[in-house]
């Protein structure tokens, strides 16, 4: 018999208190009646919200990071399948080289990544701007990807490919017949976590943006004005929502109609 | 190209690395036959019916299928089909469009593919299945699905990786016969690979033993019983009462052999014996007779002691420990044992033309 523990519950209390409770202040504030962030609450009131809305600026910030994480989450889920498809099938030369050549952005800091690129990039002579920010993010975003899809592609049935090819498919027909529909949920996970990744990356953008702000870059720039803060609280608010959403939707669907049953080791990121 | 060579394979080898699967093999095998390799596990078995699929290119050697050279025909361009041993049914599309999977490619028209898809389930007993998905078929049924699929294609060759390994007993034993009609009322040709050899010998035309990468006999399982090329393929066929020999003299055929704890007798090989092969020598359970006295009706009588008897229905298998032989004896009798139980004395009977003389190595 095990004795229930109190003090691991306390430490489960506590640890998950301090996740989330600072979190949860800023849809708090977002609805408080008042500027500066201090309890006690004043009143409720949408209008930050309604000041967010009217925000052009913000607007630009909004599409401009929607496009990077769009194109983003696109190429690098497009390019970690193929790769996992490589590492997963075939005997791949200098296999464990080659794994940790891709792997790498995951532990080289951002920052030296953002310096590297904006000395190659206006050293080749192109303007900084959104290009070479979307070029940084699939950078950054296909280490997570290529590990949700090689996850997937090595759960399942390697003779469901063999048996494509012996009732007669093509290596192009076995992939989009039997391996896409079987990697798809693993896929849409991928795009929507390198979307995600994408969506709130704050230095690489400030880096090789210029005056093309995403987002979390237009975010940080309105801080220093404490007018400002509370749209910004509100905008914080809805983000998290979305991209918890997003979040849970693609842990969702990575597990979904898993063979196997089983969940997936890796866990949501 | 005839009949009995519908599948060539010559001088088939394949390495993996530093491993040898597959060692010089050359088999013919004939248009309509099935046939099956038997091997134990890492026999290579598998691998030689990998390369006959296309999924695995030989290192040395070369594959026809009806007359035409498929060693470097890539699978889907051959004319065979394969039922895998965990079956590999698609499970995202059911069972319908997994069997008209393959029909794609062949430009047939819709009402056709159909015709054929109805054809395939009523000959594996599948009707109304269609809309079944993998995961709500049991292991027999997938089995059937990855049948029709292959069948639906009508492939020259059929080729099947221990499909009944992984059924129960009951199930594995109606699958037998049923495979064995089916393929009678199909004619295709059937390359089958087991490691099981009763289903081996109950199923096919011709069995080729494996060991090794080595094909070591291919013979029809009646003479592979009969007549084992070797100490390995006696071994492996079914049960056999192996004793210690020396060879004494060869005339031709004739082998005069010193049997451990029987004696000198001379006996007729069924292969031919050099002087220096080390060589023993096998009795089948079945070709032992147990009595109470010594009636002298056959070639030797020995006198024995029963040390176990196990009751097995139709048959009774009895041990019994000769003097100078390790290991005691088996015979199985389907008479009831009149007097006899555990350490009575007996004798048992045998006759000089159930002697096999086997050689140790390799034919």
């Amino acid at each position: 018999m095990y004795k229930k523990n109190n003090t691991l519950l306390l430490y489960s209390i506590i640890y998950f208190a301090f996740l989330y409770i600072p979190v949860m202040l800023l849809p708090i504030f977002s609805f408080n009646d008042a500027i500066h962030m201090v309890f006690p609450l004043k009143g409720f009131t949408f209008k930050w919200y309604d000041q967010m809305i009217h925000s052009s600026r913000l607007h630009k910030a909004l599409m401009n990071s929607i496009k990077v994480g769009l194109v983003a989450s696109v190429f690098s889920t497009f390019i970690a399948l193929l790769a996992a498809k490589a590492f997963t099938r075939y005997k791949v030369r200098f296999h464990q080289l080659s794994y940790g050549a891709i792997l790498l952005p995951f532990v080289i800091p951002e920052i030296i990544i953002a310096v590297a690129l904006i000395v190659i990039w206006t050293g080749m002579g192109f303007q900084l701007g959104l290009v070479p920010v979307t070029i940084s993010h699939i950078l950054f975003c296909t280490p997570f990807c290529l590990l949700i899809l090689i996850s997937r592609m090595e759960g399942f049935d390697k003779n469901l490919e063999e048996a494509a090819m012996d009732l007669g498919e093509n290596a192009w027909g076995t992939f989009w017949r039997v391996t896409f529909p079987l990697v798809l949920p693993a896929v849409i996970a991928s795009l929507l976590l390198s979307f995600v990744i994408s969506f709130d990356e704050f230095i690489l953008a400030f880096f090789l943006s210029s005056s093309d702000q995403t987002l979390p870059m237009y975010m940080w720039g309105q801080m220093r004005f404490p007018k400002k803060l509370p749209h910004v609280l509100a905008l914080g608010a809805v983000i998290i929502v979305v991209t918890s959403l997003l979040v849970i939707i693609s842990y969702w669907l990575r597990n979904l109609g898993n063979p196997s049953g089983k969940k997936s080791k890796i866990g949501g990121i | 190209m005839d009949d009995k060579n519908f599948i060539k394979i010559n001088n088939l080898s394949k390495n993996f690395d530093d491993v040898v699967a597959v060692d010089n093999v050359n088999i013919n095998i004939g248009k309509g036959e099935f046939f099956s390799l038997l091997g134990p596990s890492g026999c290579g078995k598998t691998t030689l019916l990998r390369i006959l699929a296309g999924f695995e290119y030989p290192s040395e050697g070369s594959v026809s299928i009806d007359g035409s050279d498929v060693t470097d025909i890539p699978a889907n361009l051959r004319p065979t089909n394969m039922v895998f041993q965990n079956y590999a049914i698609f499970p995202h599309i059911n069972v319908k469009r997994n069997i008209e999977f393959g029909l794609r490619k062949e430009k047939i028209s819709a009402e056709e593919v159909n015709q054929r898809v109805s054809e395939a389930l009523k000959m594996v007993k599948l009707e109304g299945y269609e809309n079944r998905f993998s995961n709500q078929l049991s292991g027999g049924q997938r089995q059937r699905v990855a049948l029709a699929r292959a069948l639906v294609k009508r492939p020259k060759v059929l080729l099947l990786d221990e499909p009944l390994g992984a059924l129960d007993k009951k199930l594995r034993e109606e699958m037998q016969i049923e495979l064995r009609n089916l393929q009678r009322s199909v004619g295709i040709t059937f390359v089958f690979v087991t490691h099981d050899q009763e289903e081996a010998m109950t199923m096919s035309d011709r069995v080729a033993v494996m060991n090794q990468g080595k094909i070591l006999q291919v013979s029809p399982p009646r003479e592979l019983y009969d007549f084992p090329v070797n100490l390995f393929v006696g071994d492996f066929i079914g049960d056999i009462n192996l004793l210690n020999s020396e060879i004494s003299n060869i005339d031709g055929k004739n082998v005069k052999v010193l049997i451990n704890g029987i004696g000198e007798y001379t006996i007729q090989a069924h292969t031919i014996i050099n002087q220096n092969d080390t060589i023993v020598t096998g009795i089948r359970p079945k070709s032992i007779n147990i009595s109470s006295n010594d009636n002298k009706k056959s070639d030797i009588q020995v006198k024995g002691k029963i040390t176990n008897t196990s009751f097995y229905g139709n048959l009774t298998y009895v041990y019994v420990s000769i003097e100078g032989v390790d290991k005691a004896l088996m015979l199985s009798t389907a008479e009831s044992l009149q007097g006899l139980s555990i350490n009575s004395d007996c004798y048992l009977n045998i006759n000089l033309k159930d002697i096999r003389v086997i050689k140790k190595n390799d034919p």
